[in-house]
């Protein structure tokens, strides 16, 4: 799977209460969380995001709450995929199950500038920098994540063991 | 094979063997927690995975302590569908009302989490059971979905960072300064995706409710656990509680670590961590003069009995700063009625402070104490990320509540044996 779009590029520790402030969190809806993405980190952030757009980011994007409104936000804001230095535990979990894509680069994030256009081969594992033609290797997912992404999130994951149990 | 308190507890509860760091395990867990904020999700998450029932009505616990009481009609909307899911699922420990306090008060003093248990969390602080010897871990709604079918989740086996304290603490020093100073030394992915596991003669003396400040904060080092051993002071605890069949817990000779610390706490003053991330660590000395609109006292991290009278003792014949607000929340119902009993409101109202209910309210800008643009608040909760308490431009300190009660007398950030 290929995405094709924008970088937006962020600081290091970037928190779940600057993806999305607890004031927004009286709601599980994805447009509406989406639509307030990152306003704890700039007022009418979110304005800017076109579909597909991608966030890059420092080291430990996600930390602070285990709320799960954070990745949902992202994806309700139409990012599919975030590339970080890395990413914090919690978060780390949330994206998977959620199914929001996170690419681990290590300090080759600093290859990818804000306003750059990236192409992200999902099944290969790399990113294409399409402003630079710099190409960026991903860190392989690991093989339990792998294993829920092929079963589609840990929603379907569950519901079969419930299945198998009964 | 010599096993370290995480990997001991973890392996209380799986029948793979465990034999190093990284490896993956599937665990039973001992109780399963969400919020009135994060529960909402796992039900719609339980849902789609076509549960029907929990898997054990006793082990789960599901405690509207965020936003209530309900601070608007959408908040209330949301613990609505918790109560329902509650009653429909007949889960025994259900908490909104004149019953509820701040989770991760509320559970300990409940006996409903102690040693060796494995709980999983839709909150980060879940963390703070550590204090009792307990692999207790935050999580997102949907992994805690999982968990409330299953009755289990995925672990991946952490590495631990030892940490032992020694020295001799100052007059005014306590567990709160010795996190802060920690997560400074460490920063705030110091401890990703690791267990901490604390020890020393520090820890030995110290009591059950400071390691549970303590624990509270591992997460804010980015930290999966902060696990305390289980010495003769915690199976008190566990069974003044109401619990039985507590067993003490330590780590084997000869275990594992990733990385070992030694830190003399002698000569150690009040920590104060500063905006706008938690690693951001100064002795309070340093930020003398630095004025201060707003104090708050209470949370998962400093609201029970010990940080009442702690704040107290400071507050005793003194008067809050007229240019500054004093909210002291106790964490739970039982707290709030000790500290009424034991004469601990009078003080505090004639300090001029307000005194509210158990709720998690301001920590995170929720309610009860929302900051302006351009004002600083001085807190003895946990986070102090921008924005965490109301306005993008307004800054939290976290300290003691010793610090944060003497700093709302001095109307700025004081040394509390300065004032």
């Amino acid at each position: 799977m290929l995405v094709t779009g924008k970088v937006h590029k962020v600081g290091a520790h970037i928190d779940t209460d600057a993806i999305i402030p607890a004031r927004f969190l009286v709601t599980t809806d994805a447009e509406v969380l989406g639509s307030n993405c990152m306003e704890g980190l700039e007022p009418g952030w979110v304005k800017r995001v076109q579909k597909n757009d991608i966030i890059v980011a420092d080291e430990n994007f996600g930390c602070g709450s285990s709320r799960e409104h954070a990745p949902i936000a992202i994806l309700g804001a139409g990012m599919p995929v975030v590339v970080a230095k890395s990413f914090a535990r919690i978060f780390y979990r949330n994206a998977y199950n959620m199914g929001l894509v996170l690419l681990e680069v290590g300090a080759d994030a600093d290859k990818l500038r804000d306003g750059d256009t990236l192409e992200v081969d999902l099944d290969a594992g790399q990113i294409k920098n399409l402003t630079t033609g710099a190409v960026v290797v991903c860190a392989p997912v690991p093989q339990s994540m792998q294993d829920l992404l092929d079963a589609g999130g840990l929603v379907p994951y569950v519901k079969k063991r419930l299945a198998e149990k009964q | 094979m010599s096993h370290n308190l995480a990997e001991k507890i973890l392996q209380a509860h799986t029948d793979e063997e465990i034999t190093r760091a990284g490896q993956i395990v599937t665990c039973r867990v001992s109780l399963v927690l969400a919020n009135d904020i994060t529960a909402p999700l796992a039900i719609k998450s339980f849902k789609g995975m076509g549960a029907t029932k929990v898997f054990d009505k006793d082990k789960v616990a599901l405690v509207c302590d965020h936003f209530t009481p309900n601070k608007d009609i959408d908040s209330a909307e949301q613990v609505k569908v918790v109560r329902e899911f509650a009653h429909e699922m007949g889960v025994t420990h259900y908490y909104e009302g004149g019953d509820c306090g701040v989770e991760h008060a509320l559970l300990p003093e409940l006996g409903l989490v102690g040693p060796k248990d494995i709980v999983v969390g839709a909150d980060s602080h879940t963390c703070t059971y550590g204090g009792l010897g307990a692999f207790a871990t935050g999580m997102g709604s949907t992994d805690i979905a999982g968990a409330l079918a299953l009755g289990e989740t995925w672990f991946k086996v952490p590495p631990t960072i030892r940490v032992e304290f020694d020295g001799q603490l100052e007059p005014f020093v306590g567990a709160k300064d010795l996190i802060l100073h920690l997560i400074g030394r460490l920063g705030v992915s110091g401890a990703l995706y690791r267990a901490l596991e604390f020890g020393g003669p520090v820890i030995d003396n110290m009591s059950i409710e400071g390691r549970m400040t303590m624990a509270n904060m591992a997460i804010e080092a980015g930290g999966k656990v902060g696990l305390f051993p289980v010495d003769a002071k915690t199976l008190a605890y566990c069974a003044a509680h109401g619990r039985t069949g507590d067993k003490a817990l330590k780590a084997d000779p000869g275990a594992v670590y990733e990385q070992e610390l030694s830190l003399s706490v002698t000569g150690m003053g009040p920590q104060v961590s500063c905006p706008h991330l938690p690693d951001n660590v100064r002795g309070v000395d340093e930020l003398k003069g630095m004025r201060v609109d707003q104090a708050v006292i209470g949370s998962c991290t400093n609201g029970r009995i010990e940080d009442m009278r702690e704040a107290a003792a400071i507050l005793k014949g003194r008067k809050a700063n007229k240019n500054v607000r004093l909210i002291i929340l106790p964490a739970t119902p039982k707290i709030w009625r000790q500290a009424m009993d034991e004469g601990l409101f009078s003080i505090f109202l004639d300090a001029g402070a307000v005194v509210g209910p158990p709720t998690c309210g301001p920590c995170l800008g929720g309610h009860m104490g929302i900051l302006a643009g351009g004002e600083r608040c001085i807190s003895t909760t946990n986070r102090n990320f921008r924005g965490r308490m109301g306005s993008l431009e307004s800054e939290v300190y976290l300290a003691s509540p010793a610090v944060a009660a003497a700093s709302a007398v001095a109307g700025e950030i004081i040394h509390p044996g300065k004032l």
